[in-house]
């Protein structure tokens, strides 16, 4: 498993085939890649600045993956959360994670993003045309992580 | 003592992104009403939604409080 917290760019690509390398019992790997949008809740956005809480926010992660691995059977998870500023375009989040057969992965990839988005301590701050705001947290995200 | 540390738009708001707090506090809503009584800016950790934290573990507001304790609070979490 790795977790990495980081301001520099990440290549999803390298990050997808590292996770198949790392084990020919490797079956099925699922990922999800989120990008900065240009565009969110009715008003055009030039960047943003992710903040977050640094130590905590290593721990959160670990504890997600560790759970995700008790719950299905898993051979790897990678999980990539970019900080700073980021431009329209630029990835945020990767979450790759192996398995020999496609549900566990499917499931546990979802179930690590629903968790990741509620429980580890990351704001995002965008740019807009009338100036910085903070993003507000979302009920369908509650409810997303409430499935599991 | 107690360390506290305020996040995103509660230390914006807030002007601070952490302090120690020298009284003792049964649980995190008893540190939570005391800086509530400061009145002011400091409304903001009235909200809703509020999340917060203990040794850098989620926790609610009925958490109990040790000395020497490092508590969080900030608003919704938005990664991802």
């Amino acid at each position: 498993m790795s977790i990495r917290v980081q301001s520099q760019p990440f290549d999803p690509g390298v990050e997808l085939n590292a996770l198949h390398a790392a084990n020919l019992g490797v079956g099925a790997v699922v990922s999800f890649v989120g990008y900065v949008r240009d565009f969110n809740e009715g008003r055009e956005v030039g960047g943003m600045f992710l903040e977050h809480f640094p130590g905590m926010t290593e721990k959160a992660l670990g504890k997600i993956v560790e759970q995700a691995q008790q719950r299905w059977p898993l051979l790897g998870i990678g999980v990539i959360h970019r900080i700073g500023r980021l431009e329209p375009g630029e990835p945020i989040v990767f979450v790759g994670v192996s398995s020999a057969h496609r549900q566990a992965a499917f499931d546990a990839c979802n179930f690590v993003m629903d968790y990741l988005k509620t429980r580890a301590p990351f704001w995002k701050k965008e740019d807009t045309a009338d100036g910085p705001r903070w993003v507000e947290g979302r009920a369908s995200d509650q409810d997303a992580a409430r499935r599991w | 003592m107690i360390r506290v540390q305020y996040f995103a738009r509660y230390r914006e708001v807030l002007g601070l992104d952490g302090e120690q707090v020298s009284d003792e506090f049964a649980s995190l809503d008893e540190l939570r009403q005391h800086l509530l009584g400061r009145g002011g800016v400091w409304e903001v950790l009235a909200e809703q939604n509020l999340m917060c934290a203990r040794n850098q573990e989620l926790c609610s507001l009925a958490e109990p409080l040790q000395p020497g304790d490092e508590v969080a609070f900030f608003p919704t979490v938005t990664g991802g």
